[in-house]
């Protein structure tokens, strides 16, 4: 019982700490780049801010329109329960795996392109079709990570994948790990729409994706659609910290383990933050049709890690 | 049991002769729907009893079709095709009731609907024949009745070219089976299949490797994998959308049948380049198949490359399983062998659901053709929703049917780490790779097929009054889209079913126990469990408390209708939407190496000055590469013989007469000397 009141506990974690880590990772960028920058806690007033207008809907957007928002929030809200964010093996371990995770994150992009497309602006199409390109080249690199990972655990359950490397703690350094955490490190940054696939920070026609998609949406609809986008950048940050890095993990449910998890959780998250803000400020934009030969370099590294399991087993 | 197959067998016989003798008319449309219906509906039952019950039939049969060497026998295997085809069979004869009604005065009903039942009695005889002779004729009488179908609307451009590239391939792939049939039985068509599976362990190795080849290429013509698929996308689009339903969701998996049937079955299985090679095979068919299907701009025809795909992932579930087996890993070759048959009864579901869907769209705006579609979400809800289900479920995602079967297929894949060869372990990965490519791919195919088909402003008048099927038609789908939902909740039950089905077949064990019947469905040999059905419950939670929880939390509930955000402009209008073309341009960049595409851009200047513009002409196309570098040289070639054999005709009775002596006298030698 109490396991599964920790999936209740893991995924509010999740929806509270979305907001604070991409406004973090906005101040220490405008840090970076020698400005004062908004405070961290921005994002929540954003949040009450959408909340509380009113929706504003194009006359050409259908059913789908409305629907879309909450399939996309509802869907990456579920990836929370599934995700070891603060302990491992949870009781939903075995609901859904790491292919489950991937797809159900799929499900979330399939419907947000449709809603690009229904308001028939030229703009929401042009994010469709650039999205689904991007995840569509990202999904092989996700899926062979996901096995060079599956591979040494034995298994595509979270859990076991997890305990795997706590139980073996070279697996955490092992070639194939580390090839594999390169791999999904580049498409996280694609997946999340960040520097320099995508520029979260800019509405230019040019260079923009996931803005562009969803620039018909306002109000409650629009904050959904963020804290999901918030959400999957959490979620992400999450697979990278702990499934290569699980240590900090409660793997008993006592308090202090849990309060020892929750610490490492934030500073993990805290540290990729940086890492990302680090990133951002150091590249630029990659021109559109250049990124697939970035997700190409990634889709190399994971099938290395892939291989490297096979040749040193 | 034999009951019911005497129902099956007399109400499709009903419908084909109520189908010729009151040809149009509600009675006819009607009786020969009914016939389909009732025939595919007791298919399906009978194939769910015989798995249930787990017994089989036999005999029984010459009764009616007192013709010598005919012999019948269901088993497991075709027990399971009985129902993919009463699935796929039912939904589309119901549909086609509302359908044909336009065909009325057109075309010839009288054929059509004759040949539906045909077509469906001929399937199901297929995968209840016991020996070579009754598998041929029955492939043959499938072969010619789906011939006749796709003519029907023969008066269009392009009918009659893709009923003829159709019927070649299909008498190409005969002859291999026919030569297949004959090296396996020994030269006698009526050995039992029985006779065959012991008397295929004592052949010798190079034999055994003949048959596969001729299988793999007979069936391969069939189920349209890379580079034999040509006439998929030319048949598929021009046939009633019910046959391409038909066709996409049950012909084409006839070759999937044969290939389980001969391989695993008679064969026994095969050292592992036969699994590598039917991997290989699956992985191409399944990367290039949804590569063209991204650049189609006819529905139909870009619903028909996606099929290539699909009959792709089911042979990467087989490979896989044909490579496991050689190497005696039972556990996961059964593993590999139920995903790609959960993969095929899913395909049935959802393409057939898909090509009924393509046809109400056509029936209501008479064209197939995207770029002049858009806004019919609102004009056909009804089947705007069932679509929109085909192309999630099509798309692998949870909890659709085809999550369940794929993540079937990525789990066999993951026992490759088990194999002792190093290069041959490699190729799972890589199979993983693609496999995982051609989903994110498949996801942004089926964005572009419902979002520029259904949604934004209608691109043309015809789609701009637009109206919904009729109800029968909206029946058919609904039948399907339920197959789909259902399919894809109860993987736990599937499953063990299909274990049963294959268990036996090539020395697989039966594995029913390694798969818990609880609602997670757990991998033998792995430890990994999902459920779509705890997915789902979990996600109809979620989407109940989140607008709860935005109503207590007070969010601000108003919507105000206005125009699309237009910076600044006034008015908009279908011409500023993203094209089905333009959707896919990034994609067609990015695969530019592949798909070599062509630009021809015209501009007409105004006489006066350059400056203004009168008309622009932008023509756009891709390479058809097997097209180009394989089957025109081919062509070319049986042109240039039949030109040289043609100048032995020279119509001269006296030249005849030398050549009839000519022979007789060679073959007198000939009979002198051997």
């Amino acid at each position: 019982m109490t396991g599964y009141l920790l999936e209740i506990v893991q995924a509010l974690l999740a929806l509270l700490l979305a907001p604070g880590l991409v406004g973090f990772v906005r101040w220490v960028k405008s840090r970076l780049q020698n400005r004062r920058g908004a405070p961290p806690w921005l994002p929540y007033f954003e949040l009450g801010k959408l909340f509380g207008k009113e929706v504003v809907m194009s006359k050409n957007a259908s059913w789908l329109f409305r629907f879309a928002p909450y399939i996309v929030f509802t869907s990456t809200l579920a990836v929370t329960l599934l995700v070891p964010l603060i302990a491992a093996p949870l009781p939903f371990d075995n609901v859904g795996d790491l292919l489950v995770v991937v797809y159900l994150l799929l499900l979330g992009t399939f419907f947000l392109a449709l809603a690009g497309l229904d308001p028939g602006t030229a703009f929401g199409g042009m994010g469709a079709s650039r999205e689904m390109t991007v995840a569509a080249i990202a999904e092989p690199t996700i899926a062979l990570a996901a096995f060079g990972l599956a591979l040494s655990a034995g298994s595509t359950n979270l859990g076991h994948i997890v305990t795997a490397t706590l139980v073996n703690p070279g697996l955490a350094i092992s070639p194939s790990h580390l090839l594999a955490f390169a791999a999904l490190f580049i498409v996280t940054l694609a997946e999340t729409g960040r520097l320099p696939v995508d520029n979260p920070a800019t509405h230019l026609e040019l260079t923009m994706i996931h803005e562009a998609m969803i620039l018909e949406y306002s109000g409650r609809y629009l904050a959904l659609i963020e804290w999901a986008a918030w959400l999957k950048l959490t979620i992400f940050f999450s697979l990278l910290a702990n499934l290569f890095v699980p240590w900090g993990l409660a793997t008993a449910l006592t308090p202090m383990a849990l309060a020892i998890a929750v610490m490492t959780l934030i500073l993990k998250l805290a540290i990729l933050g940086v890492v990302v803000a680090v990133v951002e400020t150091r590249v630029a934009k990659l021109r559109l049709f250049r990124v697939p030969e970035l997700l190409g370099v990634s889709f190399v590294l994971a099938l290395l890690a892939v291989t490297s399991s096979f040749l040193l087993k | 049991m034999s009951l019911l197959f005497l129902i099956m067998f007399s109400s499709y016989s009903v419908g084909a002769l109520g189908g010729l003798v009151f040809g149009r008319g509600v009675v006819g449309r009607g009786l020969t729907a009914l016939g389909a219906t009732v025939g595919a509906g007791t298919g399906t039952a009978l194939g769910v009893w015989a798995l249930v019950s787990g017994q089989s039939l036999t005999g029984g049969v010459p009764l009616i079709l007192p013709l010598t060497g005919f012999v019948l026998h269901l088993d497991g295997l075709g027990a399971f095709f009985l129902i993919v085809i009463g699935l796929v069979g039912a939904s589309s004869a119901i549909y086609s009731f509302g359908y044909t009604a336009t065909y009325e005065g057109r075309y010839s009903l009288r054929m059509a609907g004759a040949m539906l039942n045909v077509l469906l009695l001929s399937l199901s005889l297929q995968v209840l024949a016991d020996n070579a002779l009754t598998f041929l004729l029955t492939w043959e009488l499938m072969s010619l009745s789906a011939y006749w179908l796709v003519l029907t609307e023969n008066d269009q451009a392009g009918t009659v070219r893709a009923a003829n590239w159709y019927i070649a391939m299909m008498h190409a792939g005969f002859a291999a089976l026919t030569a297949m049939f004959l090296l396996l039985s020994g030269g006698e068509l009526t050995t039992s299949f029985a006779s065959m599976r012991s008397n295929a362990v004592v052949l010798p190795p190079l034999v055994r490797d003949g048959v596969f080849l001729l299988a793999l290429f007979g069936f391969g013509s069939k189920a349209g994998i890379v580079p034999l698929h040509v006439w998929l996308p030319m048949a598929h689009p021009v046939a009633p959308s019910y046959v391409s339903a038909m066709m996409s969701g049950v012909v084409i998996k006839m070759g999937i049948y044969g290939l389980v049937r001969v391989v695993l079955d008679l064969l026994g299985g095969g050292p592992v380049w036969w699994g590598g090679m039917v991997l290989t095979f699956g992985a191409v068919s399944a990367i290039l198949g949804i590569l063209y299907a991204l650049m189609q701009s006819d529905l139909k025809k870009l619903l028909a490359y996606s099929s290539v795909e699909n009959i792709g992932i089911i042979l990467i579930g087989m490979g896989a399983g044909l490579v496991f087996h050689s190497y005696g890993m039972m556990t996961f070759a059964a593993l590999g062998f139920i995903g790609g048959l959960y993969h095929t009864i899913n395909h049935a579901s959802f393409k057939g659901l898909l090509f009924l869907g393509a046809g109400s769209v056509l029936h209501a705006t008479h064209t197939r053709n995207m770029e002049e579609l858009g806004g019919l979400i609102k004009r056909m809800p009804w089947t705007a929703l069932f679509f929109l289900i085909g192309a999630a479920a099509i798309s692998a995602l949870p909890p659709l049917n085809g999550f369940a079967s794929e993540w079937l297929v990525f789990q066999s894949l993951l026992g490759g780490l088990n194999i002792p060869v190093p290069e041959v372990a490699v190729l799972m990965p890589i199979a993983v790779g693609m496999l995982a490519l051609t989903s994110g791919l498949a996801a942004a195919c089926f964005v572009k097929a419902f979002g520029i088909t259904f949604l934004a402003l209608p691109r043309s008048a015809e789609a701009e009054h637009a109206h919904e099927a009729p109800l029968s038609m909206r029946i058919g789908m609904g039948i399907l889209a339920l197959a789909c939902v259902g399919l894809g909740l109860a993987p736990f039950t599937v499953v063990p079913m299909l274990s049963s089905v294959l268990a036996g077949l090539g020395g697989l064990p039966d594995t029913r126990s390694a798969f818990t019947l609880n609602v997670s469905l757990q991998v033998p040999g792995s430890v990994a469990q999902m459920s779509p059905t705890l997915t789902t419950s979990g996600l109809l939670i979620i989407l109940m408390l989140v607008p709860l929880v935005m109503w207590m939390l007070r969010a601000n509930r108003k919507l105000r209708m206005s125009d699309s955000w237009g910076c600044g402009r006034v008015g908009q209008t279908p011409r500023m939407e993203y094209t089905a073309t333009s959707f896919a341009e990034p994609l067609r960049r990015v695969f530019a190496e592949l798909y070599r595409p062509t630009k021809e851009l015209t501009i007409d200047f105004h006489p006066e000055s350059k400056y203004f513009v009168q008309s622009i002409e932008y023509k756009s196309d891709i390479m058809p590469l097997f097209e180009r570098w394989f089957y025109d040289p081919f062509l070319w070639l049986v042109r240039f013989t039949a030109q040289q054999i043609r100048q032995l005709q020279t119509g001269s009775l006296h030249l005849y007469l030398v050549y009839v002596t000519v022979i007789l006298v060679i073959l007198l030698l000939a009979a002198r000397w051997f």
